[in-house]
């Protein structure tokens, strides 16, 4: 077994999401098994293998460069927190984090 | 109202005053509401704005104006790209009601080149799927087969455009998520090279595979879609300024003596013997044009779904990490901020995000990052230099786009690793970032389509489009 309950509980956890009793074990049995397969990976010598973070680096034709660090309007405040969960413009609320 | 029009018949008849562009968004609204009840491509729909759209063209024509490359062409827009005051959920319940305060750099260039768009079209949640069955508002049917899923993740766009509910559409590929879909529903899909179209917009799965692409009728309308929304964007520093190729002028060039590879590797078991027929009738299309094959080899391919799936979920668990109840979309209460983000998140997304999320999250956790994600990226730079030497000898590499055609609707729902595997083929350019289209080539008994994928080099999609075109105009959809 690659991945235990404990591991699945953990990394639920770590990403702030909440699992249901049943779905904590599927997804465990169903990530096992992607994990098993992922294995096959250490086939493979990589040790001097330079890692890939992205494919654009590596192309001498690509020139993706920054844009000027210029101010620009954005006048959306209100298109956004007419849509949000709890506006109180020109905040957003959230239940209390500071407890005094 | 005639059937399957293309953009340049659209620019014609609108030009000719045949037809304006308000009656045409007329006619595919009326199509729309004849055929979506029983397809479910469409999420939302966006007559307002549509017609508004049309109008301004017609005002054009009216004074005598030239008309922009797309004008009054309607358009589908795959639910995962921002559109401004138009909802767009991602196929989540997580952005059930979100709308965009902002529009995707490729929307503004489709309305500034006169395109009308129609609406947003269903897929996976979060471009997750090969089959659009994890859309949060059901499933979408192949319009070929009914009973049938139309690929995913951009199923609702292919089979817009497959049941001829929009000329065009534009669908988002991480792993295969335009080509694999275009194939199940027999029309041309494409994505260009990672940093040939914006992302600014486009609502982030995998920032380092997300790409943007058309789907239409024929290969030439695919050309003129992504000509419009291909070029450097400020707002995404991955877009490139490497010149963008006239596509359109490109198509009518010769193929006689292109250099076209075949990987033995994308020929070996798991592939439908249907498809293995259809596809190597196709090969022999290609020679019948003139085209020089020879046999090539991918080493590393074998290895591309396992990397595919680190990479992928690992970005996902990151970018995912936005969607919290605070700034938009539905929230759960909780009794503190963090119970408030772990209901809401629990509630919001469905399964095969929440399997990735716990599997990016699990191969970026302390103790599994070298044996995973480091990993994952070390093979993905074996993959791309796979491409990189295939390249130095031929101009294209042709495979299947699948290996299997369109599945059976509920057949690999609660199977995750089939469901992976199926991306076999299409994952491997995504990894490395290179252009692929998938055209029709034949149909396996008459009726379920068959694609054949063509890969070029970075920045090689003039190159991807006029092989793609030849093979159309040879009859590769007829084999």
């Amino acid at each position: 077994m690659k991945i235990s309950r404990e591991d699945v509980l953990r990394v639920a956890d770590l990403a702030y999401l909440d699992l249901g009793e049943a779905e904590l074990e599927t997804y465990r049995a169903q990530i096992d098994e992607i994990l098993e397969y992922i294995g096959k990976l250490n086939e493979l010598d990589t040790g001097k293998v330079e890692p890939m973070a992205q494919v654009l680096a590596d192309d001498q034709t690509a020139d993706a460069t920054l844009r000027e660090d210029l101010v620009v309007p954005c006048a959306v405040a209100d298109d956004v927190l007419e849509h949000a969960p709890d506006p109180e413009p020109p905040y957003f609320l959230v239940p209390k984090v500071i407890e005094r | 109202m005639a059937t399957n029009l293309t953009i340049s018949a659209v620019r014609e008849g609108i030009a000719a005053k045949k037809m304006s562009a308000r009656e045409l968004a007329a006619d595919y609204f009326k199509r729309i509401a004849a055929r979506n009840t029983e397809l479910n491509a469409f999420l939302t729909l966006c007559e307002k704005r549509a017609y508004a759209q049309a109008d301004r063209v017609d005002a054009m024509v009216a004074a005598g104006k030239p008309l922009p490359p797309l004008a009054g062409v309607p358009i589908a827009i795959k639910d995962t790209i921002s559109t401004r005051g138009l909802r767009t959920t991602c196929g989540s319940k997580i952005l059930d009601n979100y709308i965009p305060p902002y529009d995707a750099t490729a929307v503004i260039r489709l309305e500034a080149a006169g395109a009308v768009i129609l609406g947003k079209t269903n897929c996976d949640e979060f471009a997750m799927g090969s089959s659009t069955e994890n859309s949060a508002y059901g499933p979408v049917k192949n319009p070929v087969a009914p009973d049938r899923v139309p690929g995913g993740s951009s199923g609702g766009s292919a089979a817009a455009v497959a049941a001829d509910l929009a000329v065009a559409a534009l669908g988002t590929d991480t792993g295969g998520s335009i080509r694999q879909p275009g194939s199940f529903c027999g029309i041309p899909a494409m994505m260009g090279s990672y940093g040939r179209v914006s992302r600014y917009g486009l609502i982030a799965f995998a920032s380092s595979l997300d790409r943007i692409g058309p789907f239409a009728h024929n290969v030439a309308d695919v050309a003129q879609v992504l000509q419009i929304i291909a070029g450097r964007d400020p707002n995404d520093s991955t877009s490139t300024t490497a010149p963008v190729e006239d596509y359109g002028a490109g198509l009518a060039k010769p193929v006689k003596g292109m250099k076209i590879g075949i990987p033995k590797e994308y020929f070996g078991a798991g592939m439908d013997a249907g498809v293995r027929e259809k596809v190597e009738a196709g090969i022999a299309l290609l020679r019948k044009m003139g085209c020089e094959l020879m046999d090539i080899h991918l080493p590393h391919t074998d290895y591309a779904i396992a990397t595919y799936y680190i990479i992928a979920t690992a970005e996902a668990s990151s970018n995912l990490a936005r969607y919290d109840g605070v700034r938009f979309g539905p929230r759960v209460d909780g009794d503190s901020l963090i119970a408030m983000y772990r209901k809401t998140r629990g509630a919001g997304f469905g399964p095969e995000v929440k399997r990735r999320i716990v599997l990016g999250t699990y191969v970026l956790s302390a103790g599994y990052y070298d044996a995973y994600y480091l990993k994952g990226q070390k093979v993905r730079a074996l993959i791309a230099q796979d491409f990189r030497e295939a390249f130095q000898k031929v101009d294209a590499i042709v495979t299947p786009t699948s290996p299997v055609p369109a599945f059976k609707l509920g057949e690999r729902v609660n199977d995750p690793l089939q469901m992976y595997l199926a991306d076999i083929y299409t994952v491997t350019g995504s990894l490395a970032g290179l252009p692929g289209i998938s055209v029709p080539c034949g149909r396996i008994g008459g009726k379920l389509p068959v694609g054949l994928q063509v890969f070029g080099p970075a920045f090689g999609e003039a190159k991807v489009l006029r092989l793609a075109h030849a093979f159309e105009q040879a009859g590769g959809a007829a084999l």
